[in-house]
Parts: C-alpha cells; sequence; structure tokens
C-alpha cells in the first residue's frame, strides 16, 4: 500500500508534464483542424463544384481510415517519402489536426446551413462581396452556433491522442505505460492517467461552456429571461 | 406625387429569367425618373419579387439589361457590380436584418466594410438614420428583441446609410401584423415625400392611391397594365388593376372566420 503511494507520488510530476504535452498536442491539432474545417465548411457550402467535390473527397479520406492508421502513414511513411523530419509530437499534431478538420468541417457547414439565405442576401444587397459577407455576417453566426459541436470534437481529440504513444510521443498515456512497466503498479498507474484525461476534458468543455455564454447573442436563448 | 426629371434614374429593358424550368419574367420594361415611386401588383407568381431581385442582380437575370444614370451594369464585372449595389437599397419583405448584430451594427456595418467609414463615422451615421426611422432608442437591441414593425425599420436604416440612389421594396409590409404596417408606410410615405427615387411591390392600396406616380401590373412575367393610379383604380375604369384592387379590398373587409 506504501509501495503504491510512493510510486503515484513520484511520478505524478512525470506524468503531469505529460498531461501538459498532451494539452499542448490537442490544442495545436484542434486550431489547425480548426483552420481547415472552417475553409473546408465555406468551400462545400458556396464553392464550385470542383472545390466541393476536392474537399468533399478529403473528408471521405480522414473520416474513413482510422487515427492509428493514418499516425503510422504519415509519420513513417508520407513524411519521410516527401524528406521533412518532422518531430513525433509535431507529426501528431498534424495528423490529428487533419482528421479533426474533417470532423469539424461538418459541425461548421452544419451551423452554416443552419442561417437563413436571407442574410446573405442583404449582406450582397448592401454591396459586399461574397467573401465579406461570409466572413462578417455568417461565420459570426455560424461559429457561435458551433460552439456544443466543437466541444463534442475536443473531447474526442483530448482522449484519441493518447493513441500518439505509439509514435513514442511523451504524453499521458506514454509515461504512464513506462512507470508502469518498470513498478508493475498498473491499475493505480492508470487510474491516475484516467483523472488526469477526465479533468482535462472537463477544463476544456467548462471553458467552451463560459465561451458560448459570453458570446451568446441576446435574445436568442431557449432559457427564459 | 412630386415633379420628377426627365433622365431616367434607372432604366430596365427586357429582363428575361426562368427559374426551375418556368418562365418567371418574360422581357419586362420600365424605367424610374428621379424622385418618382413606382408600384408592381398583381397576383402572387407573376414575378413582382424576381423582378426586384433581378434589378440588383441578387437573382442574374438570363437576357435583358440595366441601366444606372445611363451606366450600363454587368454582372461580371464584380467591383462595378458591389458600386451598384451600394446605390440599390434592398428591403425584403422578411427584413433579412443581421441576427448577431444590435440595430446599430447592422446599420453600421457595411458603413464600415464596405464604404470604410472609420468606427466613429458609422456609427454617427447609423444613429441619424435609426432615428430618422424613428428607433434611435432602440439602438442597442438586437433583431430577436425588435418587433416586425421595428425590424423592418431598422432594414430601411440599413438601406439609406448607404446613400441610395434608388430603392427597392419587396412588399415590405407582407410579413406583418395589421396593426404595424401603419409605422412601416409611414416611414416610407416620408422618403416619398423627400423624393427619394423608388419601385416598391405592395398591395396596400390607400399607399398606392396616395403616393404612386404610376403603377405597373404584373402577371405571368409580364407589365400587362400599366398607369398612374387615377387612370386605372378610378370607379368605371374597368383596368385588370381594378378588379384585382376589388378583390383586394373585398377580402381585407370579410371578417375573421
Amino acid at each position: 500500500m506504501f509501495e503504491t503511494f510512493q510510486v503515484l507520488r513520484d511520478s505524478f510530476p512525470y506524468l503531469l508534464q505529460g498531461a501538459g504535452v498532451t494539452a499542448l498536442a490537442v490544442a495545436g491539432a484542434m486550431a489547425f483542424g480548426f483552420l481547415i474545417g472552417i475553409h473546408i465548411a465555406v468551400f462545400q457550402v458556396y464553392g464550385p463544384w470542383w472545390l466541393r467535390r476536392m474537399v468533399g473527397a478529403y473528408v471521405w479520406f480522414f473520416r474513413g481510415v482510422p487515427i492509428l492508421v493514418l499516425l503510422f502513414l504519415f509519420y513513417f511513411g508520407l513524411f519521410s517519402l516527401i524528406g521533412i523530419n518532422l518531430s513525433a509530437l509535431t507529426s501528431v499534431i498534424l495528423v490529428l489536426g487533419m482528421t479533426s478538420g474533417a470532423y469539424q468541417s461538418q459541425i461548421y457547414r452544419g451551423a452554416i446551413q443552419s442561417l437563413s439565405y436571407g442574410q446573405l442576401k442583404a449582406a450582397r444587397a448592401l454591396g459586399m462581396s461574397d467573401t465579406r459577407a461570409i466572413v462578417s455576417i455568417i461565420l459570426p453566426q455560424a461559429l457561435r452556433l458551433s460552439i456544443p459541436g466543437f466541444s463534442n470534437e475536443y473531447s474526442i481529440i483530448l482522449k484519441d491522442s493518447a493513441l500518439a504513444f505509439v509514435l513514442g510521443t511523451t504524453e499521458i498515456m506514454a509515461r504512464t505505460h513506462f512507470v508502469a512497466s518498470r513498478t508493475y503498479q498498473h491499475l493505480p498507474l492508470y487510474l491516475m492517467a484516467a483523472l488526469l484525461y477526465f479533468i482535462l476534458t472537463g477544463i476544456g468543455v467548462k471553458m467552451l461552456r463560459k465561451l458560448e455564454e459570453k458570446v451568446r447573442i441576446p435574445g436568442y436563448s431557449h432559457h427564459q429571461g | 406625387m412630386t415633379n420628377p426629371e426627365p433622365r431616367p434614374v434607372l432604366q430596365v429593358r427586357n429582363i428575361s429569367k426562368k427559374l426551375g424550368g418556368k418562365q418567371i419574367l418574360q422581357g419586362v420594361s420600365f424605367e424610374l425618373r428621379k424622385r418618382e415611386l413606382k408600384v408592381l401588383i398583381g397576383p402572387s407568381g407573376g414575378g413582382k419579387s424576381t423582378l426586384l431581385q433581378c434589378i440588383n442582380f441578387l437573382i442574374p437575370p438570363d437576357e435583358g439589361e440595366i441601366f444606372l444614370k445611363g451606366q450600363e451594369i454587368h454582372i461580371h464585372r464584380k467591383r462595378d457590380l458591389y458600386a451598384y449595389r451600394q446605390k440599390v437599397g434592398m428591403i425584403f419583405q422578411d427584413f433579412n436584418l443581421f441576427d448577431h448584430l444590435n440595430a446599430l451594427d447592422n446599420v453600421s456595418i457595411a458603413l464600415r466594410k464596405v464604404k470604410k467609414m472609420t468606427k466613429t463615422a458609422a456609427r454617427d451615421r447609423a444613429v441619424v438614420e435609426l432615428e430618422r426611422v424613428g428607433i434611435g432608442d432602440k439602438a442597442e437591441l438586437y433583431p430577436s428583441q425588435l418587433s416586425g414593425g421595428q425590424k423592418q425599420r431598422v432594414s430601411i436604416a440599413r438601406a439609406l446609410a448607404m446613400d441610395p440612389e434608388v430603392m427597392l421594396l419587396d412588399e415590405p409590409t407582407s410579413a406583418l401584423d395589421p396593426e404595424l404596417i401603419g409605422e412601416v408606410l409611414t416611414v416610407i410615405r416620408n422618403l416619398a415625400q423627400d423624393g427619394m427615387t423608388m419601385i416598391m411591390a405592395t398591395h396596400q392600396i390607400g399607399f398606392i392611391r396616395a403616393l404612386a406616380d404610376e403603377i405597373l401590373f404584373m402577371q405571368e412575367g409580364k407589365i400587362i397594365e400599366q398607369g398612374t393610379p387615377f387612370d386605372l383604380l378610378m370607379p368605371g375604369k374597368n383596368s385588370r388593376t381594378q378588379a384585382f384592387c376589388s378583390k383586394l379590398q373585398e377580402l381585407s373587409e370579410e371578417p375573421d372566420i
């Protein structure tokens, strides 16, 4: 019992650093995925047919292949094939980001399509280009509507990031695995890892909830008052 | 009712449009001179709304030409098209306010983003326009906090802020409760009296009689009758317009079932 406590105490800072790496990987992947996703969504709704077709293929590919396969494919395959040498962490951020971009795009597309076409017409009638209208009128509303879906995507990517340990990234899962295989304290250590993921999910979801409240358009609540 | 100048501000020539295999507009032409108010009436599906949206190319016409002050507008010259649209204000039946912006920002956003005015200048102008349509005190409210009549007045302020040469009004009071129609019509009447050049689809007969310089009666994509309210609406004229308007009158007087 004492031994268990000692292992947990000694490895806690080490695991906490892992949580930092996990947070960094997820933040990077979500941000990269946001950039990809928002463009795909806009192209899918407003783009010409050939662009819709292209981004459609992208979404199909990244939603259709397991992340584990993608990680191996890019890290051991594509990245070395085209001669760029990326760290495991960077590769994880890129692969998770590209995958998340495919999923995020559909959150934003749904939100854009829920807005009335009339607002776009009104923006055009005032002399706005389509790009201006999308940036100033459509996206500010679509992004607000996307926060609940984004929160979902965050909690999924956070947990998918555990797969990064197969590339040797020193995040929560890899560090826990490393300590557990030396100390044989599997149960308490993996419980600790579970707790760290649980807390990270909670923090992110809570922050997004706060953001949602903060940017809510007055008069648009489903609550009274 | 005012004295129009001879040179037309807006010329619409031979506009045709097919939508979903159906010929919506068949060679429609008309002109608007400065300070004129022309009114489009006719049965729904007759092409009034499509015509108005063809004028500022929200719906690109298949055929025909549009001139503003003698200058032909080409839809493929984007810069010219955007500049043209700034000069042609549009009012929609269902307001189409920007839901995420309060009344003030609904009016000022195009001033900032399109006319590139400074934030303060745009704000000042928006306040002036909101006061002009009688809702200066609602500047901070969001569309969902406004009544239909107030929303439509915000949308009129939004169009006026761009200093339009012409305004297109697509049934501006059709989506309003009866008791809210008056406040919007008053604003439009003031515009007409200030000399704004307008083409408006509406079925408000009292308004038409009092203010329209000309009525264009549209049916099946064509203007089938046109003339002054006096020519078309006086009893005994026996026009298609007369028959249509009597029908409207009859319906509005019918008690609720």
